[in-house]
């Protein structure tokens, strides 16, 4: 009895102390529910649902791997929805009229080029504590790994913190997963060697053109198929997601073996 | 019918201390002339009873201690009459600009929106004071007796009809505004208030002083009738301020920014606007660090004054003192004026306020006013041309785009257009044949280009070499000729090709670029013909 009023007396005194600060401090709030959004690529959201909102996703590969093709499915969907998107450009690289092409509505991608990943990272904060947009995609792909792992851990756990309880999609593309338990979401990409579209020699008697496709040049690149595998994901949809994997979607390690979250196609345009 | 005055006291006091609130309460003078004979010209109660009397000169009045010590401004001067009126159109489309401290309305009609006179009187304080200022307003049957009631009574005065003559009788003479020497007569006949001037008879008093007795008859006894002279409606906000030291630093400049846009924005409140772009002006005093050259120079150009000017335009139209005040510290901060300011114009460009109706369907975009701070910020950080949105250019050029700035007006989700609907039309149809799905690929570029040694084999690049990797080119695509503009210095004509370059075979030249590039990947790599060299644009990712 005595244990129990002792326990009631210390309860109200932390609830006292904490008024203000913290809303309901014995209150369980689970963080991993999550609103989850399309990645414009249906074979990733099927795997790992999509993109949480009020979350950190980590899109890594080395280059060439599909991390762009990725960012600007993204990019193309959420503004393709009507919302306002934001841009951080570490090493000023990204290419509008590909993007354009890919579908992204350019009039609501605010991108900000920056010129290296300190830059970067300022602009980053600013625009999450600033708000109001549905993705802000930080592209640290062109930055040296060894550069980005010297980024102090608290600065990933600012941006979660800030992102947190905010409809906003915090996207982070780089060579190597560095923001550890902060990223709710992690997928590592890896494309397959190009595709090509040969020549073929045209029916008739057009003999200039036959003659061409002796060369091995007379070709036209036609795409990559790329691999996606979650590393870490800890989301649990808030609306009914037919989870495919659900050992992937109530995992917490960082240790496991990569599963195999999805394959698509990047054709060039 | 009923018209409304408000009347301010001590009129060049008061726009002063509008400029300077510090000032209210402290005994304050303020000086007039051309130096060194400057004189005094208004002082406010507290300086009368340290003993400073109108007329005396600088010197005489730097002996006073605790006695503030100013020179009369104009520019504040036309600020508080423009503010004053921008207060008599908030209540009234009606207004007459009758003098500098004195404005005349008319309440016809205003019942419905305010209620009754007192209430209408009491509305004007409140908003007069809002800009500043400490009002007499005074609500009478004509336009005169309202004046007379404004000028010889403090705070709010109403006067019913019929009883001007007896509610003004007990003002002094000197209340009218007419010749001193028509005043000096009255005196002279012991006539010393309007109750005394209204007791005359109007027959004998036009006998000795003519129309213009008669008419001063008419005033004292409140009777006098005549019709509104309406003023011009204005859209013009400016304030001013010269400093009685330059100031040279950012932090105390903002002090002087923020009070002015204050008073700006309690102006386009009052008239229902907001700020839509402001424009800043510095007159600037010439720099100590100047070399002598420089200060020749300058003396030749007969007192040219140097000025700073900066234009901030608005997405949006705000009335946001303080979101108004950092934009301005942040536009500043990336440009500096270059030498002490003397004195600061600010005038803003006027708007209706934005409307926010906001789709019900459409997501809710960043707010306008904290996004513009946002961008001001990303734009101090990494340069003014480095934020915004890319807008594609109608060429064929490589980097078909220019930077424009963020408006955020497309917030609706897209309409699927028939170009789009083909584009993924197309997508789908060869997607069908295929297991996986398709998206466009990205592409990085490199920018500034960067250089690279080609071996050609078979008229194709066999062998690529860049950045201190150098790999053998698995297969290859092009040449995709590209040349324009060629009546121009930059016109360009190059021969692209997008090549599969497998750097494992070889390696890297440098230590540090082994983990740059990937042992695979596709690069789009032209040659130049003007140039005459190989170039690297970017790779497929």
């Amino acid at each position: 009895m005595a244990a129990s009023s002792l326990a009631a007396a210390l309860r109200s005194k932390i609830e006292l102390d904490l008024r203000g600060r913290v809303l309901s401090p014995f209150n369980y709030r689970d963080r991993n529910i999550f609103e989850i959004v399309s990645t414009g690529i249906p074979e990733i959201d099927a795997a790992v649902g999509g993109l949480p909102r009020g979350a950190m996703t980590e899109i890594c590969g080395p280059p060439c791997s599909g991390r762009t093709s990725l960012l600007l499915s993204a990019l193309a969907a959420r503004t393709a929805d009507g919302e306002a998107c934001a841009l951080v450009d570490a090493r000023d690289s990204f290419d509008p009229h590909q993007a354009s092409t890919a579908g992204v509505a350019l009039n609501q991608l605010l991108w900000v080029r920056c010129q290296n990943a300190d830059q970067a990272l300022r602009a980053t904060d600013l625009l999450i504590q600033g708000g109001g947009f549905g993705l802000v995609a930080v592209d640290l792909s062109d930055i040296a790994p060894k550069i980005v792992r010297y980024v102090p851990l608290n600065a990933w756990f600012r941006f979660r913190r800030a992102v947190e309880d905010t409809p906003t999609i915090l996207m982070v593309v780089e060579q190597e997963a560095n923001a550890k338990t902060c990223a709710s979401l992690v997928l590592r990409l890896k494309a397959q060697p190009a595709e090509w579209k040969e020549a073929v020699a045209p029916q008739g008697p057009v003999r200039d053109l036959r003659d061409l496709v002796k060369y091995s040049f007379a070709r036209l690149l036609k795409g990559f198929e790329i691999s996606a595998d979650v590393v870490r994901s800890r989301v649990q949809c808030a609306n009914d997601w037919p989870s495919t994997n659900e050992n992937v979607a109530n995992e917490f390690g960082s240790k496991r073996t990569p599963d195999r979250a999805g394959v698509f196609e990047a054709v060039a345009m | 019918m009923a018209f409304a005055c408000i009347h301010i006291p001590d009129f060049m006091l008061q726009s002063l201390v509008r400029s300077e609130p510090a000032l209210r309460g402290s005994a304050l003078v303020l000086l007039n002339g051309k130096p060194p004979l400057w004189s005094v010209v208004a002082a406010n109660t507290a300086a009368l009873q340290a003993g400073v009397q109108l007329g005396m000169t600088k010197s005489q009045v730097t002996e006073f201690c605790n006695v503030e010590i100013r020179h009369r401004s104009e520019a504040q001067e036309k600020a508080a009459h423009a503010a004053l009126l921008d207060v008599a159109w908030s209540v009234s489309p009606r207004v007459e600009d009758t003098a500098a401290d004195t404005i005349v309305l008319d309440l016809k009609g205003l019942a419905s929106l305010f209620g009754a006179d007192e209430n209408i009187a009491r509305e004007l304080a409140q908003r007069a004071s809002r800009i500043g200022v400490i009002p007499h307003v005074a609500v009478a049957s004509n336009i005169e007796a309202a004046v007379l009631a404004a000028r010889g009574f403090a705070g709010i005065t109403i006067i019913p009809a019929g009883e001007e003559c007896a509610r003004l009788g007990g003002l002094p003479i000197r209340t009218l505004s007419t010749d001193v020497e028509v005043l000096e007569t009255l005196e002279r006949w012991g006539v010393h208030c309007l109750r005394e001037l209204a007791a005359l008879p109007v027959l004998q008093l036009s006998e000795r002083l003519g129309q213009n007795g008669v008419q001063l008859h008419e005033l004292a006894r409140g009777a006098r009738v005549r019709s509104l002279v309406l003023a011009e409606v204005s859209l013009h906000f400016a304030e001013e301020l010269e400093l009685e030291d330059s100031v040279e630093e950012l932090e105390p400049l903002s002090f002087l920014l923020g009070r002015l846009l204050d008073q700006l924005c309690a102006r386009l409140e009052a008239r229902a606007l907001a700020v839509r772009a402001i424009h800043i002006r510095f007159e600037l005093e010439p720099s100590f660090e100047k070399d002598v050259q420089a200060l020749k120079d300058e003396s030749r150009k007969k007192n040219a004054p140097k000025e700073y000017t900066k234009v901030l335009t608005l997405p949006v139209p705000m009335r946001d003192s303080k979101v108004l005040l950092k934009l301005v510290r942040l536009s500043l901060q990336s440009d500096p004026p270059k030498s002490p300011i003397q004195k600061i114009v600010m005038a803003v460009d006027a708007a209706p306020p934005r409307v926010a109706q906001s789709d019900l369907f459409a997501p809710k975009g960043p707010d306008p006013e904290k996004l513009e701070l946002t961008i001001a910020r990303l734009a101090k950080l990494v340069g003014e041309t480095n934020v915004g949105v890319a807008e594609l250019l109608d060429t064929h050029r490589a980097e078909n785009f220019r930077m424009a700035r963020w408006t955020g007006s497309a917030n609706s989700p897209q309409k699927k257009t028939s170009k789009n609907r083909k584009k993924n039309a197309v997508l789908r149809d060869d997607a069908k044949s295929l297991e996986t799905r398709r998206v466009a690929s990205g592409f990085r570029v490199m920018r500034p280009v960067i250089a690279a040694r080609v071996e050609i084999g078979e008229a194709r690049p066999v062998r690529v070499c860049f950045a201190g990797m150098q790999g053998d080119v698995v297969a290859a695509s092009g040449p995709w000729r590209s040349s324009g503009e060629w009546w121009q210095e930059d016109g360009w004509d190059q021969d692209e090709w997008d090549l599969a370059i497998d750097f494992g075979s070889r390696g890297c030249l440098r230590e540090k670029d082994a983990n740059a590039w990937p042992q695979y990947g596709v690069y789009r790599i032209y040659y130049d013909a003007p140039r005459r060299n190989w170039f690297v644009r970017g790779f497929y990712d």
